[in-house]
């Protein structure tokens, strides 16, 4: 259990996120909006809570480490890596011009606090085993995180690298599915995750994915399981905060009409807390 | 007799011994005996890992073990390591230009037997076409014991390119290949033709300047063993020496070496290029590697006829210039 306290403030850095994503798509600019939204308190729980990590000093050995699989939602990232420091919030203004160290995709040659480039979907959870057991190897007691998309979860390489984690008993592994029931062109088709992880030798825990408390406290559960790899189902709702856009996947990849954007913004801080 | 040795027994062996570098990882895809890294695994057992018939995971698992600080060597058929794991190797080790090593074997038609689904004929041109990606194609057991070493020392990704036959020796010795990554290796010089090689055909090439020789022809024989980098310098200056060029690689004619070469002399100093390799074609299954290499073309007549079409070319152009 968590303090409300704790949560409260946890659940205002999702409201940060939420509103910092429709800054950078003001004016029009379009961006992986629904997919951005679901994951938005996950991102908050991990980076002003759960993880161990520097950002003066982004390549600290010890630090946990976080991979976005699904790297199309890196707008919420990339809010959370400005709000900590890790590069100067000015730079949200360019994402994706010419020349701006923030890409379309996560880039971690590019950013610092990337950890790895993902956007190709399916690849990150081979890169966060590898990590995982490279960590092992060198004797190393830091943690990875990864969200994976539940539709990015039709890729065969997620199902190579869950048989994977699970053989090398990869315990300082955590992976999140954002499941948010929708890919871009409509419902996924991946069916129930649930039984599919347990079935591959994995710790499974469900939790509603804009919960703070719950993300917390799976979060924290992970941790202490020994001998496999933990999934974090998180329910989720694609364009969560936008009460137009939620679990329509047409807001997928999108930009918003300047009346659209003002009533999002409106949506999001009428959840601010007086 | 010409002396006979495997390129994957003597990669193999290379493994164990700069395995004592305990940042070595080494990943394979249920093939550890036939690619030879079974002998690592006996020696530095906790840095083997098995990753079970899922390429693509292999290649995601030896990116993030890169990360971590690791330099993993990750191996399976050439065929798997580059086109069946393209976007992984593109995505996860190249753009993100990790310390990580493919190893492709049984390259080319090598594995005669398996037929088209085994044998490469294009991986070289898909890792060619990679930002950040360094090809070596060794031509013999000792130069491969080489490439070992210096991809080892390499600091990005890297592949190796091995045949899974026994093929001659063209280097006596470690101390005669004086093999870096991007610099070709003159194994005979000649000043009508100049022929350019990698993998064992560079023995085909010596053995059809041999042959030539007796008609007068001089032939200049260079083993191009890293196709990228490629040796910009050696190729303009051989051109410029010869004025004629064969190319012969057991890869398609299409992205590899003879691509490769044509590039750089069409830019540079363009004369007439002939190139012997896999005419666009798969593979097949054979008894014997020997008849499927003469199938595809790739035999020393072949070089030979290569060599006096390129040497009439090469006399019909200053003919015509003379005009």
């Amino acid at each position: 259990m968590h303090s409300q306290l704790v949560v409260n403030s946890l659940d205002e850095k999702a409201l940060i996120i939420r509103k910092g994503i429709l800054e950078i798509m003001a004016g029009g600019k379009r961006g992986h909006l629904g997919g951005s939204m679901s994951i938005a308190d996950i991102i908050a729980a991990l980076y002003f809570h759960q993880m161990k990590h520097d950002p003066k000093n982004p390549d600290w050995e010890d630090r946990d480490r976080f991979i976005l699989s699904k790297g199309h939602s890196v707008l919420a990232q990339y809010v959370a890596l400005a709000e900590l420091g890790y590069f100067p919030k000015e730079e949200l203004k360019n994402v994706k011009k010419l020349g701006c160290i923030l890409q379309g995709h996560p880039d971690r040659i590019k950013v610092p606090g990337i950890e790895a480039s993902t956007g190709s979907l399916g690849q990150g959870l081979s890169i966060a085993c590898g990590v995982a057991l490279g960590a092992r190897i060198m004797g190393k007691d830091f943690r990875v995180y990864v969200i994976v998309g539940d539709g990015e979860s039709n890729e065969g390489m997620i199902w190579e690298a869950a048989i994977f984690a699970a053989h090398y008993k990869l315990d300082n592994l955590t992976t999140i599915t954002d499941q948010n029931r929708l890919m871009a062109s409509g419902g996924t088709i991946v069916g129930s995750l649930v039984p599919k992880w347990r079935a591959f030798g994995w710790e499974v825990i469900e939790v509603n994915g804009h919960n703070m408390g719950e993300i917390l406290d799976a979060l924290d559960k992970a941790v202490n399981v020994k001998g496999r790899p933990t999934m974090i189902i998180c329910d989720t709702v694609k364009g969560r905060g936008i009460s137009f856009a939620e679990n329509v996947s047409g807001f997928h990849h999108c930009s918003l009409t300047p009346e659209q954007h003002e009533a999002a913004l409106k949506d999001i801080q009428s959840k601010e807390k007086d | 007799m010409e002396k006979l040795e495997n390129m994957q027994d003597a990669y193999g062996e290379t493994l164990a011994e700069i395995g004592e570098d305990t940042r070595i990882v080494v990943l394979d895809a249920d093939l550890s005996h036939s690619n030879r890294t079974n002998i690592f695994a006996r020696k530095f057992p906790r840095r083997f890992f098995e990753a079970g018939i899922a390429e693509a995971d292999m290649i995601g698992v030896s990116a993030g073990l890169s990360m971590a600080g690791l330099i993993p060597f990750a191996h399976t058929f050439a065929v798997f390591a580059t086109g069946r794991v393209y976007d992984q190797i593109r995505v996860s080790v190249c753009y993100q230009n990790l310390n990580v090593k493919i190893v492709g074997t049984s390259a080319g038609l090598s594995d005669a037997h398996d037929g088209a689904t085994h044998q490469s004929v294009e991986d070289v041109a898909l890792m060619r076409a990679l930002p950040n990606m360094v090809v070596v194609v060794p031509c013999d057991s000792i130069e491969t014991r080489k490439a070992t070493h210096a991809i080892h020392e390499h600091v990005g990704p890297a592949y190796l390119r091995l045949n899974r036959m026994p093929v001659p020796l063209i280097w006596k010795s470690e101390d005669e290949c004086k093999f870096e990554i991007g610099k070709a290796l003159t194994v005979r010089e000649g000043s009508d033709v100049a022929m350019v090689a990698s993998g064992h055909p560079v023995g085909l090439a010596i053995k059809a300047a041999e042959e030539v020789a007796k008609e007068g022809i001089s032939v200049e024989v260079l083993d191009l063993h890293t196709i990228k980098p490629i040796d910009r310098e050696s190729i303009i200056k051989i051109a410029g020496k010869t004025g004629a060029i064969v190319t012969v690689e057991e890869h398609s004619v299409i992205g590899g070496l003879g691509s490769a070469v044509s590039e750089v002399v069409g830019e540079g100093i363009p004369v007439p290029i002939e190139r012997i390799g896999i005419q666009d074609k798969f593979g097949e299954s054979a008894l014997e590697y020997g008849e499927l290499l003469e199938a595809h073309g790739i035999t020393v007549e072949n070089i030979i006829a290569a060599t006096k079409r390129a040497l009439e070319r090469k006399k019909s152009n200053e003919m015509l210039c003379e005009v």
